[in-house]
Formats: C-alpha cells, sequence, structure tokens
C-alpha cells in the first residue's frame, strides 16, 4: 500500500462490524502476539477494539465484518467506501449473507419483529421502535450496497488468512500461511 | 441550552449499543437508557431445520461465546433424543466451556476493559485501547493474549475450530481426544495459571489503590442472582441445577431443573431497545414493575450462588475476594475480579481433567432418532445462564426456537448501573469525556454480548442523549 502525499505516514487500518456475529473479528484477534508486529507497521484507527465513535478520513484498508441489515449499516457501508482506499469484504457474512441473510428466506421483517416481540404470550405487546435503526427489508452482502475491492471469505476466515491478506496489502512479509491454490 | 447526551456507538464492548442521559435543566440526571439496535431473527430463521444442525447455526449468533451455544445447542439435542451422552463427551464438552470461560473472560479483560483499568478512565481516548497498552504495558498484554490463545487452543482441540467448531453435536461430540492433544494442553497450564495468578495480585492491589470510587458506584445495588451449581452448592459451569440468592444470601429458589426456566422467568418489552429484559416471576406483584424482579447472571452471581470452587488456589482467591465483597457481591465493579477468580479454577479444573484416562475414551456419541417433541439445553456461559429450548416436529425439524441469553438477563441491571453511574458523576450539563467513559466502562464490567443477546433482532452502539424534561431532544453527544 503505496501513499502518495509527501509526509510518510503509517498506513491506517479499521476493522467494522455490521450484521455479523463478531466471529470474524474474533479471529482477528486469534492474530495473537502477531498484533504486536501488526501495531508496529500501521495504526487501527476504528473498531470495536478502540474508542474512537465515528468513521474516521484517510483509512488505507478497512476490513468489513457482517452482511447490510439495517439502516444504520447501509448509512456506515457508504461512509467506509467513501473513506478508505480499500474496503474489504470480511467473512462470509459481508461476502455472501451467509447465516446473517437466511432471515431474507423467512419473510418481510416487520412481522418477523412482531411475532418475536410481540407475538409471544409472555410479553406486553411493546415493539421496539425508537431510537433503533429500521431493518432492510433484506440482509445484503456488501458488494451490493458499495464496490468492494477484496474478499476475506471463511466464517470465520481463520486467522492465518487475514495474516496473508494483512502481510501482501502492508508489504510486512512475503510468507504464505493460509492461502492456497487448488 | 442542550442536555441530552449520546453515546454512540459503546465502544470496546462486544456489539453495538447506545447509551441515552436525560438531564434536568439544573444538571440532575432524569434517565438513562441503554439501547440495542440489532436484529438477526434467529429464533425466525431456525424453523424447518433438523434439530442436529442447530448447534453449527445458533454458534453464528455469537462469535465470541459460540461453545456456550453449540453447548446449550446440543443438550436440547440431547433432550429431544432422550439419551445420556457417553462419560468422555461430558469431559469433552466441560473442557471446551473452561477453555471458552478462560478465552472469553481474557479477552473482557485485557482487550477490552484492561486500558481503562490500567491506563485510568480518563486516559487519552485515542491511546485507550489495547493497542496503546502495548506501548505502556507490553508484558501485560502479552500475558494476556497468551493466556487467551490458551483458552482458544482447548476450544480448537475440542471442537475441531477455534471458533465456530463442528464437532460439538446431539448425542455428544463427533471425535475422541487423542492422547497427544491431551498433552499439548498440559504443557500450557502451567503459563496461563501464573499469567492469572500474577494479574489477580495485580488487580487486587488496585482494587485497594484505585477502585474505591468505582467499586461503590458502578451498579451497586441489592437484586437476586442467578446460576447453577453443583452438588454441594460447588461452582459449576456446564451442569448441575439452578439457584436464586437473594443480597443477603438467602436462597430464593434452589435446585430447579434448567427445563422449568419459563415459570421463574418472564420477559418484558421495551419501544427502546431490541433487547428484551427479562425478570423473576416471583418477585413481581400483581400489578408490579418488572423492576421489583431484577436479577444478575455471570461470573458476579456464579459467585454469590456458589459456596467454593473444590480447587486449591481459587478457593484461597474467593476467601480473599468475600474478605473484601461480603458473603455476597452486590457491585457490578467486581464482575472484574470473579472473572479472574473464574479464570483461575477454570485452568485448575483442566488441570484435574487431564488426568483422567476416560477424556481419551473412543466412545463419544449416542445415537438416537426424536424421543420428545421438545428439548431445552443450558449452560453456563461466560455472561451467564444460557438457555436454548426448542421444539421439533415426528422428524426432528424445529417448529419452534426460544433463546434467552445471558445478557438479556442483565439487561435491567444494566441500565440501572448507567443510572447510578451518571448520577455520582454527572454534575451539570457538560459532560467530560472520562465521564462518557465511565458510563461506557459501567456497561464494560458486564461484559455484555450483544451479537448474542440480540441473536433475536440487532446492532448495539452506545450513545449519550440528553433530553429535557418535556422530551425535547436538547443535546447529542459522540466524541470524535
Ligand atoms: S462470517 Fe461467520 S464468523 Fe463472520 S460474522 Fe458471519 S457468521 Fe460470524
Amino acid at each position: 500500500m503505496r501513499r502518495t502525499n509527501s509526509a510518510p505516514s503509517r498506513p491506517r487500518i479499521a476493522t467494522i462490524w455490521l450484521g455479523g456475529c463478531s466471529g470474524c473479528h474474533m479471529s482477528f484477534v486469534d492474530l495473537d502476539e502477531w498484533l504486536f508486529e501488526l501495531r508496529r507497521h500501521a495504526d487501527i484507527v476504528y473498531g470495536p477494539l478502540v474508542d474512537r465513535k465515528d468513521f474516521p478520513e484517510d483509512v488505507d484498508a478497512v476490513l468489513v465484518e457482517g452482511s447490510v441489515t439495517n439502516t444504520d449499516n447501509l448509512e456506515l457501508a457508504h461512509q467506509l467506501r467513501a473513506r478508505s482506499k480499500v474496503v474489504i469484504s470480511f467473512g462470509d457474512c459481508a461476502v455472501t449473507g451467509n447465516v446473517t441473510a437466511l432471515r431474507n428466506l423467512v419473510g418481510e421483517p416487520g412481522e418477523m419483529v412482531y411475532r418475536v416481540y410481540a407475538e409471544h404470550p409472555d410479553r406486553d405487546g411493546q415493539m421496539p421502535s425508537e431510537v433503533i435503526p429500521d431493518l432492510l427489508p433484506q440482509a445484503l452482502p456488501l458488494h451490493h450496497v458499495v464496490p468492494v475491492d477484496l474478499f476475506l471469505p471463511g466464517c470465520p476466515p481463520p486467522a492465518p488468512r487475514i495474516r496473508d491478506a494483512l502481510t501482501s496489502l502492508l508489504g510486512i512479509d512475503d510468507t504464505p500461511h493460509g492461502i492456497r491454490f487448488g | 441550552m442542550h442536555n441530552t447526551h449520546v453515546i454512540d456507538p459503546v465502544t470496546r464492548i462486544e456489539g453495538h449499543a447506545k447509551i441515552t442521559l436525560q438531564l434536568e435543566d439544573d444538571g440532575t440526571v432524569s434517565d438513562a437508557r441503554f439501547h440495542v439496535t440489532e436484529f438477526r431473527g434467529f429464533e425466525e430463521l431456525c424453523g424447518g431445520r433438523p434439530f442436529q444442525e442447530m448447534p453449527a447455526l445458533t454458534a453464528r449468533t455469537c462469535g465470541i461465546c459460540p461453545v456456550s451455544h453449540l453447548l446449550a445447542s446440543a443438550k436440547a439435542g440431547d433432550a429431544i433424543m432422550s439419551v445420556a451422552i457417553p462419560p468422555a463427551a461430558v469431559l469433552q464438552r466441560r473442557l471446551a466451556n473452561l477453555g471458552q470461560i478462560i478465552q472469553s473472560h481474557a479477552l473482557s479483560f485485557f482487550h477490552l476493559s484492561a486500558p481503562d483499568l490500567l491506563l485510568g478512565m480518563d486516559a487519552d481516548p485515542s491511546e485507550r485501547n489495547v493497542f496503546g497498552l502495548m506501548a505502556s504495558e507490553p508484558e501485560v498484554v502479552r500475558r494476556g493474549i497468551r493466556l487467551r490463545q490458551f483458552g482458544q487452543e482447548v476450544i480448537e482441540k475440542v471442537s475441531g475450530r477455534k471458533i465456530h467448531g463442528q464437532e460439538i453435536v446431539p448425542g455428544g461430540v463427533a471425535e475422541p481426544l487423542t492422547d497427544d492433544e491431551v498433552i499439548e494442553i498440559g504443557y500450557k497450564t502451567g503459563e496461563a495459571k501464573q499469567t492469572t495468578l500474577d494479574v489477580l495480585a495485580h488487580f487486587e492491589s488496585l482494587l485497594v489503590t484505585r477502585f474505591g470510587g468505582e467499586v461503590k458506584n458502578f451498579g451497586n445495588f441489592p437484586s437476586l442472582f442467578l446460576g447453577h451449581v453443583g452438588p454441594g452448592g460447588r461452582w459449576e459451569h456446564y451442569d448441575g441445577a439452578l439457584r436464586v440468592v437473594d443480597s443477603q444470601g438467602a436462597i430464593i429458589a434452589d435446585d430447579v431443573e434448567a427445563a422449568r426456566y419459563k415459570e421463574l422467568l418472564a420477559e418484558a418489552g421495551n419501544t427502546d431497545s431490541y433487547l428484551k429484559s427479562p425478570y423473576w416471576r416471583a418477585a413481581v406483584g400483581a400489578n408490579g414493575s418488572p423492576w421489583d424482579g431484577i436479577y444478575r447472571v455471570g461470573p458476579l452471581a456464579r459467585l454469590n450462588v456458589a459456596t467454593h470452587f473444590g480447587t486449591m488456589l481459587a478457593d484461597a482467591a474467593l476467601q480473599r475476594y468475600r474478605g473484601r465483597t461480603g458473603e455476597i457481591a452486590t457491585s457490578s465493579f467486581h464482575y472484574h475480579y470473579a472473572r479472574l477468580l473464574e479464570v483461575l479454577a477454570s485452568i485448575e479444573r483442566i488441570e484435574q481433567m487431564l488426568g483422567d484416562p476416560e477424556l481419551t475414551s473412543e466412545f463419544v456419541r449416542a445415537e438416537a432418532g426424536v424421543n420428545r417433541r421438545r428439548g431445552v439445553g443450558a449452560s453456563e456461559a461466560p455472561r451467564g445462564t444460557l438457555f436454548h429450548d426448542y421444539e421439533v416436529d415426528g422428524d426432528g425439524l424445529i417448529t419452534g426456537v426460544n433463546m434467552v441469553i445471558a445478557t438479556g438477563h442483565n439487561n435491567l441491571a444494566m441500565n440501572k448501573t448507567i443510572r447510578e453511574i451518571a448520577d455520582a458523576y454527572i454534575d451539570g450539563p457538560d459532560v467530560p469525556e472520562g465521564t462518557l467513559n465511565r458510563l461506557e466502562a459501567g456497561i464494560r464490567a458486564y461484559d455484555p454480548c450483544l451479537s448474542c443477546s440480540t441473536h433475536a433482532l440487532g446492532q448495539m452502539p452506545f450513545q449519550v442523549q440528553v433530553v429535557r424534561p418535556d422530551g425535547e431532544l436538547l443535546t447529542e453527544l459522540r466524541r470524535d
């Protein structure tokens, strides 16, 4: 990843979690002590592990976990695309919709929410409607919403595969661990 | 004048949440709410699937504690098949859950909360994370990472993968454990134990020197506590029966089979969150409010319902713990402390199990068809009691699913905790960043797992809004 501006600066990596189970992020955490190596070469500027509240400008690469399920996700997807050079669909939910998109087979989300929240005998019929974002009619893979540069499949992608992607992006080391062809 | 603060999203938690604070004109807090904003629809999308497929499917509710879902789901499957699984399968499943408690608690402590605990609640937000901690406390981070890695490797040996393993199945487990795998686990227990003892000693000293205010104000209120216990009241994480105690230590319910959870717990809905609020039914009178039935689950509750761990080092630590907290710990800040004790006990239990020749037996799976139309499985997830409740047709296809998730049980308590912290630390409409972080830290103490808890719906950004008494939104505070 080369930067064209004059002052040499460290690559800026973000990770983000849309409609997923966090398993892809856990696999990222499974990089274990290699996270020290990553920190030597790049700054993690946004993601569940750090305290920044808004998606920053000038991100070099972003790993996107999960599919696009609600209006918040949709807004974030456009924002991260506009602010990042390389967008990576991180894991099967982002790549294909995967388990998160199984809800598409069941029907209209408003009816599902009604069944889960209002119809159960023990509940007082209150429906979540304030503060929380609206569900999209379908949970979508990321590339249905914004252009995606790289796809990192797996449920979750194993840590060695994540490491290979990051090392080649950052030009750290050229020993592949997880990617095999054929 | 602006009076609503929104923290959005809540960071360094496992999920998406917002917090809304409402302040009066004089700056006193009139309301504090915690919102979970994601819906995934698991209760719906499982319909028509074979029950044998449910462990692998429901593990995808949560990548942090997939083992808890694998276990509760497989146990619900055992119940549908009406089988007693082979002893080696019980041992393997227990081993996986201990690995899970270690890795998940290590993640909560080192990766998510240590920046607050070691750098301070008011530290520079751009450094207040695990990567910042790598610079100032590299050895602590390294050892924490290796401790979590140990837990993940135990899980991998039993379930086939670190995340979303496929080998915990209805009827038992899919593969025997090999002698080599047992030896490899054995090599690593020593380092894991030493790390835990060292960090425990460090944390105990910080409790005295640094965290007096947090212990007093982070969710320090009476409530009921729910968890499983084993024979003689021993700490339990996989089998056993439910016990409920109150803040005085009186036993409110005991020896309750998990399958009866619906008689005991009710769930209130919320209009501003996808997370429901379960409560203890019997404590709420005819016109009472769910708040009368507030209870907590997870490490704090498990130590309150249990009498002892049954392992040497953990029991010695438990004695020191109770010397500080009293017989019943009521401050949610002690979730951190309780977590470290559970890690220690888990490592000791693993050590005990590795010597059991049954662990590598080749008989690991009972085969049967559908012998019951309903099955309930429960386990103690790192965050607390987890129930999976399935109904099937004659072919074993799912016709109904209910899941009650650990983080959900704590919903009322989390709301009460942020209210307490807001009351203690907020004085006027200008809320400093460090105070917002304290609110988030109050949530982090529960280590909420929001992908699980909103398995039904949901994402949870952390957001503070200040709203005037008449409902007008005054400030939305976001930190950049
Ligand atoms: S791809 Fe798998 S591990 Fe990743 S978020 Fe989706 S279900 Fe979870």
